[in-house]
Formats: structure tokens, sequence, C-alpha cells
């Protein structure tokens, strides 16, 4: 599924990935947690092909197929997809149409048909319900004036009306209080099937009691440092990462 | 939104300004240059009665006294009134029978614009062939007007403004200069003196016009001004939806385009007047050429309880300088003003409008949306006031400036003035610049770069675009897209 081998990347002149590893197989949950200013987000980011982060080393392919050549768009239809940190407001472009727009562009550019409208209000209204959200709110600029939480729900309904290969979740549990938290990793864990493959990026052990990962790796400074299985997180809760710090 | 791919797909196949192409066809123009003889000489072309000149005379003589304005945030070289064609006109006879008497190289230019003429292929049921009126103006002067018996069955008079002056001198002259007096403004002055054709509507009272009315303004000639005058009645009870439409061809010389609109409104009376100017814009890299729209459009809503609304979209010309406006004379009465300006590569544009509240409970609602790329400034320019005897009015004004890139500047310059203690008036304003990060969030999700520039400025610009009659909201959607191609990245 996901292999990166040997990841350098900058942002401007400062080096932030300094050859990263890493293989998620396909119908795995991977955990990356990991200090402040590790690299989490940089990685995310490289591997959706954000502006600004300049690979200088090392690969990043999909089913074999090299990601980091592609333009942004290229690689969701790929089937890459980014849950966002800090979802951005689209004044104007409701929901509905903002992710009809972008499951069409998707289908455009793996050669398929567009969906039809009844079929794709189904599904959104079916995926809509599962996550708890008010159907109206689909018809609103998508996340203007949402909370933070029904942000994240909006990120995870996108994710689930998009049916990606790849799912990246950076901080989804930020910002969330225990129900939500609740809502999100159900709609998460929905998703997980054999062809499917995750990172799951956070901070804090508490999303990964809900979200199970096979795999836990600690990033710092730019690289993998350590990898376990869960228990692996249950001990940085405990022991925190200083350790992996001083140990980079 | 299924009309971004469509949008999208049509900037791919375009060139930059898609109406660039000029056309042959035999003209005939005045000697180059403005003096009273050339006022007379175009008077006498269209066989005016002598009430006009001297109504053109007047106003040549009182423009003579006038000094053009520097107010506006645009920086123009000084125009040399002396270096331009006021006349120019396909030689084929004015007022004729039928399309069939069209010089066909002129029918050829319509259908190239996408340009409904032919009335039986409307008629006839043809797919697609949208159902308005159409009146086309070329040049200096009005080429053919169609659906004139299918109107003037409900008595609504829509013709040419020359055709008006020979055939309804009586409305012409009770309200031609009534809104916007001749000596308004330096450039309604001179187009006093010297305008050519543009169109002439009449709604009977209680009548509601049955079709969109529209006008299409192509300037083809090199060097020539176009100089148009519009005039709009709506008797009591009245409605009407009218749309004008303007294209040029790329030149490297500036043109000057110097419209006045004028609009009556009796009690009950409703006008809906929209615009999408596309005129030539001038060389996106260099700023060489473009057309100056110096333009004076005023609606004067005489009676009580008339209703009036402006919608524009403004993605042309290298200079704009316009406020279409709204006088609430009659108790009750409202204004509205939705406009979109598009800049990009050098185009100036200072636009916005004026609400002038003298009638008791009048209403208006400002909607602007300026969005400036490249190299462009983008101004708006607005005045709402209320005079001692408009109790009661209220005004809402919402202005949004998107800037994408760093190069391009936006201002808004907001005129309040409030007269009497019972006015009401809002004014919300923002400026926000296209972010990366939303440019990247959108991408992410799938879309290409231009696909989420179209994307993200649709979902700026939505509100304006509604007020639109539908078929033209999409039009001026993938203009508004082809605007700003390459503006990004």
């Amino acid at each position: 599924m996901l292999s990166i081998q040997n990841l350098h990347a900058n942002v401007g002149d400062k080096p932030i990935l300094k050859g990263l590893t890493l293989d998620v197989p396909a119908g795995q949950v991977h955990a990356i947690m990991g200090p402040n200013g590790a690299g989490k987000s940089t990685l995310s980011y490289v591997l959706t092909g954000r502006g600004g982060y300049e690979v200088t080393e090392g690969t990043a392919s999909l089913n074999g197929e090299d990601l980091l050549a592609l333009a942004p768009n290229e690689r969701a239809a790929k089937g890459v997809f980014l849950s966002f940190q800090y979802p951005l407001e689209i004044p104007g472009v409701p929901a509905l149409t903002f992710i009809r727009t972008a499951l069409n562009a998707q289908r455009r550019a793996r050669g398929e048909d567009e969906i039809a409208a009844p079929a794709f209000l189904k599904l959104a209204r079916e995926k809509a319900a599962s996550l708890k959200i008010d159907f109206d709110m689909l018809k609103r600029g998508l996340n203007v004036g949402f909370s933070g939480g029904e942000k994240k729900r909006m990120e995870i309904l996108q994710m689930a009306m998009l049916s990606p290969k790849f799912l990246i979740l950076d901080e989804t549990d930020s910002g969330l209080d225990i129900d939500a938290l609740k809502i999100v990793s159900e709609g998460v864990n929905a998703l997980r099937a054999p062809d499917r493959g995750m990172l799951v990026i956070t901070h804090y052990q508490r999303l990964l009691d809900y979200i199970k990962p096979d795999r836990v790796h600690v990033l710092a400074a730019g690289r993998i440092v350590a990898s376990g299985g869960p228990e692996l997180a249950l001990q940085l809760e405990a022991e925190g990462y200083d350790k992996y710090t001083v140990a980079a | 939104m299924a009309a971004v791919r469509e949008t999208v797909e049509t900037v791919a196949a375009l060139e930059k300004y898609e109406h660039g192409f000029t056309s042959d066809i035999d003209q005939e123009f005045a000697p180059k240059g403005l003096s009273e003889d050339i006022v007379r000489f175009i008077s006498a072309k269209k066989d005016e009665p002598q009430w006009m000149l001297d109504w053109r005379l007047e106003a040549y003589r009182r423009w003579l006294e006038l000094e053009a304005p520097t107010w506006a945030k645009v920086d123009f070289p000084a125009i040399d009134y002396q270096d331009s064609y006021y006349y120019a006109a396909p030689t084929q006879k004015a007022g004729i029978a039928s399309l069939d008497e069209v010089d066909p190289e002129i029918l050829a230019i319509y259908a190239k614009l996408g340009i409904p003429l032919k009335e039986q292929e409307v008629l006839a049921g043809v797919v697609g062939a949208p159902r308005y009126a159409v009146d086309a103006v070329f040049d200096s002067v009005s080429v053919v007007t169609t659906f004139k018996k299918e109107l003037a069955a409900v008595g609504v008079i829509f013709c040419s403004m020359s055709e008006a002056i020979r055939e309804h001198p009586e409305l012409v002259r009770q309200y031609l200069g009534s809104v916007v007096p001749t000596s308004d403004n330096y450039y309604a002055c001179l187009n006093s003196a010297v305008f050519s054709d543009g169109s002439f509507v009449y709604i009977p009272p209680g009548v509601r016009c049955p079709m969109e009315l529209s006008t299409y303004f192509r300037i083809n000639a090199k060097d020539s001004g176009q100089f148009e005058r519009t005039l709009i009645i709506a008797d009591k009870g009245a409605y009407c939806s009218y749309l004008e439409g303007c294209t040029a061809p790329m030149r490297d010389e500036n043109q000057l385009h110097a419209a006045v609109v004028e609009l009556v409104l009796l009690d009950d009376a409703e006008i809906k007047y929209s615009t999408v100017q596309n005129w030539y814009p001038g060389d996106p890299v260099t700023g060489k050429g473009g057309i100056y729209n110096f333009v004076t459009k005023r609606a004067d809503c005489r009676g009580d309880r008339s209703k009036v609304s402006w919608t524009q979209v403004e993605t042309g010309s290298a200079i704009t300088w316009k406020y279409p406006s709204c006088v609430l004379r009659g108790e009750g009465s409202s204004g509205e003003f939705y406009s979109i300006a598009v800049t990009n590569g050098h185009q100036q544009a200072d636009t916005g409008t004026k609400m002038i509240h003298l009638g008791a409970n009048t209403r208006s609602r400002i909607v602007a949306k300026g969005i400036s790329a490249g190299k462009s400034t983008s101004t708006y320019r607005g005045l709402v006031s209320a005079h001692p005897k408009a109790k009661g009015a209220r005004n809402f004004t919402q202005c949004d400036s998107l800037l994408i890139g760093k190069t391009c500047a936006a201002h808004t310059v907001p005129y309040i003035e409030a007269r009497n203690g019972q006015s009401v008036f809002e004014h919300e304003a923002t400026t926000t610049r296209l972010s990366d990060d939303q440019l990247f969030y959108v991408m992410q999700r799938g879309l290409s770069q231009e696909e989420a520039v179209a994307l993200l400025v649709n979902g700026f610009v939505k509100d304006v675009l509604q007020q639109l009659p539908m078929e033209f909201a999409v039009e001026a959607q993938k203009l508004v897209a082809i605007s700003l191609e390459g503006s990004v990245g």
C-alpha cells in the first residue's frame, strides 16, 4: 500500500523530515505519534503535495505508483485523502456542491462516469445521518460558521463520500469533546477495509482507544525512532516522549 | 457546481479575449474630430427633427465649458477628443424591415458572439434558442431589433433610439434627459451632444413585458467612440427585465465608450436591469489598448412603491468609471444594486452606486463584490443618502473584496449622509485574499488549480449571480472564470 523510503523534506531551508521510512500495508491502521515539531504535519503535507514543502531525497508511493511527482488533485484521484487538522472555510459553496464537484473531478480523472444526482443525494443523506450531521447543514457554505467538532465531522463525511484508498488523519481528535470523538471515530472505523490503509497522526493516546491501530510509530526529529504494537501508545502516554527526543 | 467543469473547459478552449476579432464590413464615418458641425452631421444622418438637434447643440456648448472629472481612482493620459470618430455605421439603410436585409457579415458577427437575432429559429422552437428580444447596436447604429411585432401586440415599444425619436417624439421629449440632465457630468454631457443610437423601451400601464429585453453593443470600427443612449420608461404598474451585453475587438488604441442609461419608473413599476460588460480590457501584459468605459446610469423611482434593481457583471474595459444609481423619490420605493467587478492585468475599475433616498420609507440594498488579480486596481465607491423628508429610509450595504496574488489592490470608499434621525443605514465590508491554504484544501479533494479558483470565486460572487436571469448567470459565471484565467500560480 503506502511505502515511504528515506524521505527528506525541507520547509524553506530548514530540514524537517530527515530520512523517514515507513510501510503501511493494505487493511492496516498505523498511528504516528510524536512531540510538537517532530514533523508529523509536514509528513501529511508532503504526502499530499502542498506547496512550500520541498522533497530533497527519498520516495513515497501508493501501490507502487510514485506520489511525489503528482499534483495534489492527481494524488487525490489516486485515492489519497487528508483529513485536515484545521479544515478551511469555503464561503458561498455549499458542502453538497463541494463534495459533488470533488467526487466528479476524481471520477473524471480516473476515467469513470460522473455520479448521478439522485444517487449522490441518497448517499449523502445516509452518510450524514450516520455522522449525526443535520442534512440542512450541507446546504450552507462549507465549514462557514461551523464549530470545531462540526468541521471535523464534515471532514469525515467528505472522506466517506469520496471513498479514498488511503486515509491520513491529521490530529483529528484535536478540539473534539468526548461525544464528538466517538462519532468521528465510528465514522473512521466504518471505513476500515481490507483494501484500504490509514495513517492516524495524533499527540494523544486517547484517540487510539477508539481507533485501534495495528502499529504505532514514534516520529521524532524527522525520523521514525521506534515502532511497536498498540501497547507502545500506552507506554508513551505514561512515559512521555523525553527518551526519544533526547535519543534523536 | 456543474458549471465549474464546463467553465474550465470553456476557458481552456478559448483565447484570452474571445471577442477580440475584428470584422471587415463596409462602414461610413463622420470626419474625425468633434465640433458643432459633427453634431449637426450626426443629427442630419439620423433625419432628426429640429428640437433634437437643438438639444444636442445645447449639450455640446455646455460640454465645452465642463472639465473632465479627476476624483476617481483611475489613471490615464488625457483624451484627445479630436482624434476620434464620433459616427461609424455599417453602410446599410436604417430601419430595415426584416433580418434578410441585414448585411450577412454583421449577422455572422452576432452569430459568432452567440447572440440570437433570428426570431424565426426561436419561434420555430429550435432547441436551446433562448426567447428574448434583442436590439443589436453595431458601432453607432442599431442594426436590428427582434420580436417587435409580438411586443407591440401588448403595447410594449422596443426600438432603437433613432426610431423612437422619429416615431414616438412625444415620449422622447417628455423623458429624455429627465433623469440624467444634459450637463449632469462631463461624459454624460458629451454623450448628449453626440449620442448615435441605443435602445428605447416603453412599457404601458399595468403591462408585464412578456419576454426579456436585451441590447448587444459591439464596437467594431477603429478609432471610434461609442456613445449610446438608452431610455426605459415603465409606466404605472409595468414590469420589465432588461439585459445589455458589450464586446469589442482587440485594438492597441484606447477607445472611449461613454453611454447614458435613463430609467423612469412610475407608481408600482418595476425594472430589472442587468449588464454583462466584456469590453476589450487591453493587453494583459503591457496594458496597451482597451476600452474606457465611462458610463452614467441612473434610475428615477418617481412613482410610489416603484422598484428598480441594477445587476452588473463587469469583467472588461481597461478603465471602468460607472455608478448605476437610484433616485428613490416615490414613497416606499426601493432600489437594489448587485455588482461583480473583476479586474486582471492592468485593468482599473472605479465603480459603485448611489442610493438617494428622497421619499419616506424608501429602501435600498447594495451587494458589491470586487475581485482583483494581476496588477489591477478595483475601487468600490458608493453614496447612500437620506434627505430630511426620507423618514424611515433603510439601507443595507455589503461590500466584499477578494484579492488574488500580491500585486493587485482593492479600495472601498463609502459615503453615508443621513439628514434625518429616522433612517437606518447598515454597512458591512470585508477584504480577503484568495489563500494558498484554501486552494490546497480544494485541490486535495481532487480539483485542479483552475477548477479550484473557479469554485472559490464562484462561491464569492454567488449572491450576485443569483440576481441575474438564469441563462445569463451561467454565461457570467464562465466570463468571471475566463477573466481570471492564469491569475494564480
